[in-house]
């Protein structure tokens, strides 16, 4: 199954974290990984997760997060691990 | 495991620096829908285009959404269509009711553009070649999507004069005919010398008879990605100029690679190939013409552009050649006047010329490409541009091409707006001097000797 990358980058906030992952679990989705910075004075989340479980689609759950992004600030982002893995590994 | 600067530096590189996918274009083999009756032809080459490439558009979507990367086009190129209409066209307006068919596969498919409106004439003309060239600016006049190209020549037989001069005078008419639009058709119309069989890129993409029955061929381009990894390695020597070239490209076509995989595999077409080539658009941030003036030019044009251009071209192709597991088509930097916002800049500014384009082409991946000239240019005169160009391409064996808009009604000091992708252009200077017997000579000018390789 391939890995998903969920990006979270905007101004912080209390409850960014808490509102990703619920949306998360609603929808069935594993998370494998967080890691979480400030970078350049912005919130700045990347987490792997396995959306193998998930009855939604994937391409409902990319617009879904982007609205959720755009409720709360933030810049949500969802995409398949694979563009980053063949970019930066050989 | 993925870290989250990786995964910022990407994204990045998609948000602001233009990284994309421009294109993904199918390839599609029209050989077996050749047919003595033009109905039917027209409806064999109909159904064979819609059938393979009903889902291309929604494929591309659905990439472009799950990875979160831009892909700019979905286009078509199909076989030469002088060899596919040969045995049912018996004059030009037999042809024009191909383009007509292509443009409506085109449109029913969703693709943007459509090429392979061509003729391959680089040794000489079958009566269906000549056909062919006779009916393109009809054809471009009534169609939309439909792109055209011309090879007149090659390393290997020299160059088609008789073509060349042909080509001179069908450029004047597809501007004509197109007038009222800024004579765009002559945007959708290539004359070639070394033309590949496997280019995705618009307006000179087909696909030659030397390809399977389909396949997927994608263009990456990342000018300004390339560009932002310079910023970062000012001042530095030529070693870490070209290490720096090097390794954007090897990312930005790891890319490339990714996306022509997924796209092979989802319409269960082979995978052909990736070019590299840096394609520029008009939007800012994302110029050849850019990158040449960080690497220390106080404008394309200036003395040292050549040498930047070769160096961005050679650098671009080591590092995208191990990104990838088959590279083809033009893969170098492209520099079209109309479609780069740095290159219009020059032009506007006076420091680059047609001459200096020219020099350029020697070095870069096709040649004078989307240049807008004066409306009475002669036939005769963009003849001559054609053999300089061809006669690049054939003695130094790579690609050229030649991409001129002579825009009716208008001169030197104007500027024509095409509209989307293809940019806007200063009307530019074409040399006075005239070339008629020189061209009017026909006949062939022979291969050059290092064509006998043997």
């Amino acid at each position: 199954m391939k890995k998903t990358i969920i990006t979270v980058v905007g101004k912080d906030a209390v409850g960014i974290i808490a509102r990703v992952c619920t949306y998360l679990a609603d929808n069935q989705v594993n998370v494998e990984d967080i890691s979480q910075t400030i970078v350049q004075g912005y919130f700045n989340m990347m987490m792997i997760v396995d959306t193998g479980r998930s009855p939604r689609p994937f391409g409902e759950m990319v617009r879904d997060l982007e609205e959720l992004g755009d409720e709360i600030g933030v810049r949500i982002r969802c995409q398949h691990e694979d563009i980053f893995t063949k970019m930066h590994r050989i | 495991m993925i870290n989250i600067f990786e995964v910022n530096e990407t994204n990045t590189m998609i948000e602001q620096e233009n990284l994309d996918v421009r294109t993904i274009t199918l390839g599609i083999s029209l050989l077996d829908c050749c047919d003595a009756d033009l109905d039917v032809l027209n409806r064999n080459i109909y159904d064979k285009i819609t059938r393979l490439a009903h889902d291309l558009v929604s494929t591309g979507r659905e990439i472009e959404c799950e990875y979160g990367l831009p892909i700019v086009n979905t286009r078509i190129s199909v076989t030469p269509i002088a060899l596919v209409g040969g045995r049912a066209c018996r004059c030009p307006e037999d042809f024009v009711t191909i383009a007509r068919t292509l443009d409506e596969a085109a449109r029913d498919t969703g693709v943007n553009f459509l090429g392979g409106y061509s003729a391959l004439v680089s040794k000489g003309m079958t009566k269906a070649d000549r056909d062919l060239i006779r009916s393109i600016p009809g054809a471009l006049s009534s169609t939309e999507r439909v792109c055209s190209s011309v090879n007149v020549g090659s390393t290997r037989t020299g160059i088609n004069m008789d073509a060349v001069k042909l080509m001179g005078e069908i450029i004047r008419e597809t501007a004509e005919a197109t007038q009222e639009n800024n004579s765009l058709g002559c945007a959708k119309l290539v004359v070639f010398c070394n033309a590949p069989d496997d280019n995705p890129f618009m307006a000179g993409a087909f696909h030659g008879v030397t390809e399977a029955d389909a396949v997927i061929n994608v263009g990456v381009s990342g000018p300004g990605v390339v560009k932002h990894a310079l910023e970062g390695v000012r001042g530095e020597n030529f070693e870490v100029l070209c290490e720096t070239v090097k390794k954007t490209a090897f990312k930005v076509t790891r890319v490339g690679q990714l996306v022509a995989q997924e796209a092979s595999e989802r319409l269960g077409v082979p995978f052909g190939i990736v070019d590299l080539s840096l394609a520029p658009t008009p939007a800012v941030g994302d110029s050849v013409a850019e990158i040449l003036e960080e690497m220390g030019l106080e404008s394309a044009g200036a003395p040292g552009t050549t040498a930047a251009l070769a160096l961005l071209n050679d650098q671009v192709k080591k590092g995208g050649v191990m990104a990838s597991s088959f590279v083809g088509g033009l893969s170098g930097a492209f520099i079209p006047v109309s479609e780069d916002q740095g290159m219009i800049d020059a032009v506007n500014r006076g420091a680059l010329t047609i001459e200096k384009l020219e020099a350029m082409t020697c070095v870069c991946s096709v040649g004078l490409d989307m240049i807008a000239i004066p409306g009475t240019t002669s036939a005769a005169t963009i003849s001559g541009i054609i053999a300089d160009e061809a006669a690049i391409g054939m003695v130094n064996q790579k690609t050229t091409a030649v991409r001129l808009i002579p825009v009716i009604g208008k001169d030197v000091g104007d500027t024509v707006e095409f509209g989307g992708l293809l940019g806007h252009a200063p009307v530019q200077r074409v040399n006075p001097f005239g070339c008629e017997d020189f061209v009017n000579r026909g006949g062939r000018i022979p291969a050059p000797i290092h064509s006998f390789k043997n």
